[in-house]
């Protein structure tokens, strides 16, 4: 997943919304920009305040102390859980004769084809770019951390869904907020799901579709030279309407095989660039470990490290969000806490090891500029973010340190972009409509209205520069967090229960391996 | 008891005639006939969200139709032979399925027919009666 880094952040993307600006339709653009801006700032505003007196954005905050409390509530239970996750996701505790039904693998597989995305490959570089290589300390702790915010959200998830007669499932956050609030004689659990539900709709038009194809096509635009954004706009939405109002699955089916081929590909050349530089990976740790906590010249110091490290990581990972729990809730599975488990291998799988692997790449190729008499680190004029050799940040800035020694992966990283978008763009348009029924009801035609909105709002992305209108969205993603934690607090000592019990059962043997 | 001939079927002409010759066998060696049917599954595959909200419908969808449209005619077909039919629909990996219905099933011989592939296609994808004829733990009919 990927979101838009607001205010100073989103200066320092090359590929902002600007370029995406049709003469034409700026007019129009104009008039919604204003609009929008007039009557939902305050909001954006709100969600990205700072901790008076500091430049700590709260909701930051807000997610990184949940996944500390999550974190130590279940005892480390990311680390005590981790080899077990990997053995269900092997499918050694699978039973033969379910095959057919969705595996752990394949929920995993699903999951996070739709939190890998841009957030890995720009995010990192805007973190590393501003705060420094010391902001990749504070990542991983955060990824880390976030473990255990997903492993409660999708565990609740799947023990709160609805299954209907016909044997489809609805879940994630709505369900649980109404039946666990319920159960454990809570009030306001209704009220809770209808405002998670709203902000979540918005949330999958804006950060979920339109800075997708504003993205992607930004990214087009940079390879194949300037022209219209409503171009790709159109071809995307054109696409996503195929696939999710034609029901085309073909074309998803082959996004969801390239994605994680991507995604592996990604890591295997940020592998091998590290070890063609494996002189290097000692100075780089040295970096990492030494901006983490002292003053290196990076933005901030090490406080500044530590902001931007958190920040990339919470929007990359999408823990604590809720958005994971409506993917996961889909699995038929006995024990709901299995999903948890599994769950807890995504921020680790998209922080702890990819978003790590672009902060290396960056940093062992020397992007970075250093003053070669103090050591320290050179800030560019406006004094916003570290000096990088070749001007750049963002996107371009990944880009520029692959393609020192791999030159033709530029174009490979075009195309990967693309990919990632598009998946992520399926995935939302899918919480979306998840949220959706829940507020409206299921039935063919409700979910026909919000798939043609949602196609319509894939092609205003890409087609205008529409700035407010997506910081209303990103704001809203997080709006999203701060509803479900407040309903994670509530429904833990739940999710606690479950895992004793099972965790009991597994020592105990009744839980069986298949193989 | 007694022992069964496992046969491996789906809608094909091949694997009818091992059907038949195995009800033939099993009739002359006073053993059952089990009729199985693998889906082609992989738990490792890719799948959209929709899909994964669907798999549980369609996995009972797809069974069921295995079991109007290919098990019970090819069981009343032979209602009338005197030999014991009993009929499976699997999920997996087709010659690793049967394989391990082989071991389990208390099965005294495995009869499949052969799709007569020869080439690049069946050099790449290999066949289900190949790779039987290599891993079964017990012997293997091939019936042409």
């Amino acid at each position: 997943m990927n979101i838009r880094f607001p205010k100073a952040a989103a200066a320092a993307l090359p590929l902002g919304l600007a370029c995406a600006t049709q003469a034409g339709a700026q007019g129009i653009d104009e008039a919604v920009n204003t609009v929008f801006a007039n009557s939902t700032g305050w909001f954006v505003n709100f969600i990205f305040s700072s901790f008076p007196g500091t430049s700590f954005p709260w909701i930051v905050g807000w997610l990184v102390i949940a996944a500390t409390i999550f974190t130590v509530y279940f005892g480390l239970i990311q680390f005590r859980a981790f080899g077990h996750a990997l053995a269900l996701v092997r499918g050694d505790y699978s039973d033969p004769n379910d095959a057919g039904e969705v595996s752990h693998f394949q929920a995993l597989a699903t999951a996070l084809s739709g939190t890998v995305g841009l957030g890995n490959i720009a995010g990192v570089a805007v973190a590393v770019g501003i705060g420094g290589p010391g902001a990749t300390f504070w990542m991983i702790l955060a990824g880390l951390l976030g473990m255990a915010s997903k492993f409660t959200e999708c565990t609740l998830g799947v023990k709160y869904r609805n299954e209907y007669e016909d044997g489809h499932v609805s879940g994630g956050p709505m369900y649980y907020m109404t039946k666990g609030f319920a159960e454990r004689g809570l009030g306001g659990g209704k009220i809770l799901a209808v405002i998670f539900a709203i902000f979540c709709i918005l949330g999958s038009l804006g950060g979920g579709n339109m800075f997708q194809s504003n993205q992607a096509h930004a990214q087009l635009a940079n390879v194949l030279g300037d022209y219209p954004g409503w171009i790709t706009g159109l071809v995307f939405a054109v696409i996503v309407f195929i696939v999710i109002v034609g029901g085309i699955k073909s074309i998803a089916r082959v996004t969801e095989r390239v994605v994680p081929f991507m995604g592996i590909l990604y890591v295997t050349t940020a592998l091998i660039i590290i070890l063609v530089n494996y002189d290097q990976i000692g100075t780089a740790f040295g970096q990492i470990f030494r901006g983490a906590f002292t003053w290196d010249g990076a933005v901030g110091g090490a406080t500044g490290a530590l902001i931007q490290g958190f920040r990339r990581a919470a929007f990359s990972n999408e823990a604590g969000v809720g958005s994971a729990a409506i993917a996961h809730s889909a699995v038929k599975t006995n024990e709901p806490i299995t999903e948890g488990f599994v769950s807890l291998l995504e921020p680790f799988i998209d922080t702890v090891v990819i978003c790590t692997m672009t902060a290396l790449v960056i940093i062992i190729t020397g992007q970075l500029v250093t003053d070669p008499e103090t050591g320290m680190f050179v800030l560019n004029e406006a004094g916003t973010a570290i000096e990088t050799l070749s001007g750049n940040s963002g996107v371009a800035l990944t880009s520029a340190a692959f393609s020192e020694t791999f030159g033709w992966f530029r174009y490979i990283l075009a195309v990967a972009v693309i990919l990632f978008a598009f998946s992520t763009m399926l995935s939302w348009s899918y919480y979306g409509l998840k949220a959706w029924t829940f507020l409206f009801g299921e039935g063919q035609t409700k979910e026909i209205v919000f798939k043609v909105i949602f196609c319509l709002f894939t092609w205003i992305g890409a087609a205008a520069s529409l700035g407010p209108v997506i910081d209303f969205s990103d704001a809203m993603i997080f709006a999203m967090a701060v509803v479900n934690i407040i309903a994670l607090y509530c429904l833990m000592p739940i999710v606690k229960r479950e895992m004793q019990s099972y965790l009991a059962r597994l020592k105990s043997g009744e839980i069986k391996k298949f193989r | 008891m007694s022992r069964k001939i496992l046969v491996g079927y789906d809608e094909s002409a091949a694997s009818r005639r091992a059907l038949d010759f195995a009800v033939d066998r099993a009739k002359a060696r006073g053993e059952g006939v089990l009729v199985a049917h693998v889906l082609e599954w992989s738990p490792y595959s890719f799948l959209t969200p929709e899909e994964l909200e669907q798999r549980h419908t369609r996995r009972q969808e797809e069974l069921a139709r295995a079991e109007v449209r290919l098990m019970k005619p090819a069981i009343e077909q032979h209602a009338q032979s005197g030999v014991e039919l009993t009929s499976l629909v699997k999920y997996g990996h087709v010659a690793e399925t049967l394989c391990k219905l082989a071991e389990t099933e208390d099965v005294s011989l495995v009869m499949i027919g052969r799709n007569g592939q020869t080439g690049l296609s069946s050099r790449l994808f290999g066949s289900v009666a190949g790779t039987l004829a290599q891993i079964a733990p017990v012997p293997v009919t091939i019936v042409p």
